[in-house]
Parts: structure tokens; sequence; C-alpha cells
């Protein structure tokens, strides 16, 4: 396969794809990015290079050839407790009030948007059995969504490289909630059916959902433009229970986009909370 | 601060080493568990970090980890092991006696970074 970079009109081509099906913003800028993922893509279905691939896909030759396309320039990176600040405000926090809070219904939802394999879900999956064990006995959805129909079926799937268990994944965690075959290791099944998982694009219309305690919705709005970060957060405020708060990653904010949320700063983490 | 790094390999030895400098960290190097002790008691025991591999002669990586923990007279020092070692089972025995973290071979420099974050070892901004 050649690598030739791709030209000015083939950028600009792949970055109004993306963004009309994703309303994610990519430019010039981001070219080794385009290249970098789509060489794959290009590779997997028998082109010669990704400009062959861009062809087929104006020419509409193969089906699902341009989701592919756009998905592979939306999958997020991610890894086991990210950032750790966050899961820490859940155990000293969040999860202690929600706990109080709502004895009397025992119940408690928990939606990472934009999911990717699945690591964030599963992260507060092991995290409410190793600190929370007295919540076996409440309803708890573990809800994990992305737009992409590959990531969803890796995250449904539970397995991962031993580069990716030996990110972020404390070893006690691991030994404990894993079980290795071969070079993957799949989490236990008591572990991987607390979490559920479907397709949702956060600029297209949403599938039913329940009202959230906690929704982590982390570095995924710096991709889009102010105006579809105010539409998605207007939506996801109406999937948010009373009282429930949102997670952004470092680099994000809802100030200047939504003032129905308050900055709250506990510990060294940030949430954000309804009004 | 100062790093103990053990590991038959001297490849791997200047791999970690270059890894953990420019976090802050002096380097002392050792070919076996043995020698680590060696090393150690060179040193009034007062270092920082160790990182040690499983699979060596003369002394492994496990049974430098019991002999450590065992002597009451030598401070907790923060001990990561970086190994090929994989097994659930194995991995479970080393924590029992006393590993604080596993980064398994092969890795990056992040992964090492954010192990020794996690586990709350004071570290300068890489420069890398």
């Amino acid at each position: 396969m050649t690598t030739a970079t791709l030209t000015p009109d083939a950028i600009s081509w792949v970055c109004t794809r993306v963004r009309d099906r994703s309303a994610i913003e990519l430019d010039s800028s981001k070219t080794y990015l385009i290249e970098a993922r789509l060489g794959p893509v290009a590779r997997q279905n028998g082109f010669a290079d990704i400009d062959e691939l861009i062809q087929a896909v104006k020419s509409n030759r193969k089906v699902g050839l341009e989701s592919q396309l756009v998905e592979a320039m939306t999958t997020n990176e991610t890894s086991f407790f990210r950032d750790l600040h966050p899961f820490e405000a859940l155990r000293k926090t969040l999860l202690p009030e929600i706990k109080t809070r709502q004895a009397a219904t025992k119940s408690l939802n928990i939606w990472s948007a934009a999911c990717s394999s699945g690591q964030e879900i599963y992260s507060i999956a092991m995290h409410l059995r190793e600190h929370f064990a007295d919540l076996a006995s409440w309803k708890v959805q573990l809800v994990g969504t992305d737009l992409s129909d590959d990531i969803l079926a890796r995250a449904k799937a539970a397995k991962f490289s031993q580069i990716e268990v030996n990110r972020g994944l404390p070893t006690p965690l691991l030994v404990k909630n894993f079980q290795r075959q071969g070079m993957q290791w799949e989490l236990k099944p008591e572990v991987r059916n607390m979490a559920t998982f479907t397709k949702l694009n956060l600029i297209e219309r949403w599938p039913p959902l329940p009202q959230f305690d906690i929704v982590f919705l982390r570095n995924v709005l710096i991709y889009f433009a102010p105006d579809t970060k105010r539409a998605i957060l207007e939506k996801v405020r109406k999937v948010m229970a009373p009282k429930a708060v949102l997670f952004l990653g470092a680099a994000e904010t809802t100030m200047g986009l939504d003032a129905t949320f308050e900055r709250v700063q506990a510990d060294n983490s940030v949430f954000y909370r309804l009004k | 601060m100062l790093a103990l790094i053990i590991d038959d390999s001297r490849a791997m030895r200047r791999i970690l080493r270059r890894i953990v400098e420019p976090l802050g960290f002096s380097v002392i190097e050792a070919e076996h568990g043995q020698d680590g002790l060696n090393q150690l008691a060179q040193h009034d025991h007062d270092v920082d970090l160790i990182l040690v591999d499983w699979n060596m002669p003369v002394m492994d990586g496990l049974t430098f980890i019991k002999t450590l923990r065992a002597n009451k007279e030598v401070p907790r020092i923060t001990t990561v092991m970086v190994t090929t070692e994989t097994e659930p089972a194995h991995m479970a025995r080393a924590l029992m006696a006393g590993v604080d973290e596993f980064v398994m071979k092969p890795f990056t420099p992040e992964i090492l970074i954010e192990k020794l974050q996690m586990i709350g070892v004071a570290i300068g901004d890489p420069t890398y």
C-alpha cells in the first residue's frame, strides 16, 4: 500500500463528510490523524490507498464503507480509570450522597456517553463492587453508548489487550476482575453483565434512556462547534435526574454554553450539577 | 530521590533509567535480587522507589520482595514489578508478598509513569 499524502481536496472532503455525519469538527491541521485512522480502513477493505477508499465511498460502491470511515475518525482514546479524580469523587462524595438520597428507591443510573471500548463504564462497575458492595441489592443501571457499531461490539465483548489493561488499571483489580486468555484479558461475567450498551449518536435522535444520576461525557465536547455543544448539553440535561451530576473532560466546561449547570469542585475533581 | 532498578537485562535497566531519570530520580542498578539487597544496604535503605523484574538468576524478584518486606528494620519502600510474568495467580502472590504495582512487558514510558502516579509516587514533570 502506498503512503502518498492526501490532497487538500481529499482532506476537505473527509472533514465535511465527518462533520455532516457526526458534527465532529476536523480541519487540515488534523491531516496526520486522518491518514493514521483511514489507512487501516483502506487496507482492511482491499484498497491501494486512502484516495481509493474515498473514491469508493463517493461512488457508494460498498455498503457500510462510509460508516467505517466516519467511525474510524470518531473513535476516542480511552483507558481504565482515566484521570482518576472522577472516581475519587464518586467514592468520597457522590455515591455516599446518592445512597442516602435514594435509600427508598434503591436505584442508581450511570451513563458513559461516547463510551468507546467500554473502559470507563467497566471502571465504574469495578469501583462499585470494590467500594459499595451494599449496592448489590440496588437496581443499578450502567449504560454505555457510542455511535460506532464496531466499538460497541468490542465493548460488549469486554476483551482487552495487555497494553489496554496495563494502562490505568490497578493490578489488584486486574487479578480480581479479569481472566487471561492468551494475550487477551477478559472481564469476568459478574462485572461484564453489570453494563449494557446502546448505539447513540449525540447529534441525532436518541433512543429512550432512563433518568441518570451521573453522566460521564468526558473529552467529547471538545470535538464539536459551540452550537452543537449547546444542543448536546440541552439534550443531556433532559435525561439527568434532579441533583444529577455531569463529568466533562479536564479541558471542557459548560460555562458560556449552558447556564443551568453549576461548577462544583470536590477535592481534585470538578463536576457540574444542575442548578 | 533515588530509584533502584533490578533487572538482569542491561538493556531493560537502561530503558527504565531513561524513563525515571527525567522524573527527578537518581538511579542505582542491580542485576538480581541479592545484588538489589546489597545495594539497598550500601545506601542505608534510603531509596524512594524500586523497579524489579521477576525472573532473574541468583535471586528472583518475588524472593527479593519477600526478603525485603520480612526485614522490619527497613522502611516500606514503594516497589513496582516490571515483568513478563502475567499469570494472574502469580501476580496475586506477588501482591500478597507486598508488591505495590505491576507493569507488564512490553510497556510504554507513559504506562509506567501512569502507574507511578496511580500509587502516589511523587514525580516531577517528565522532560521528554
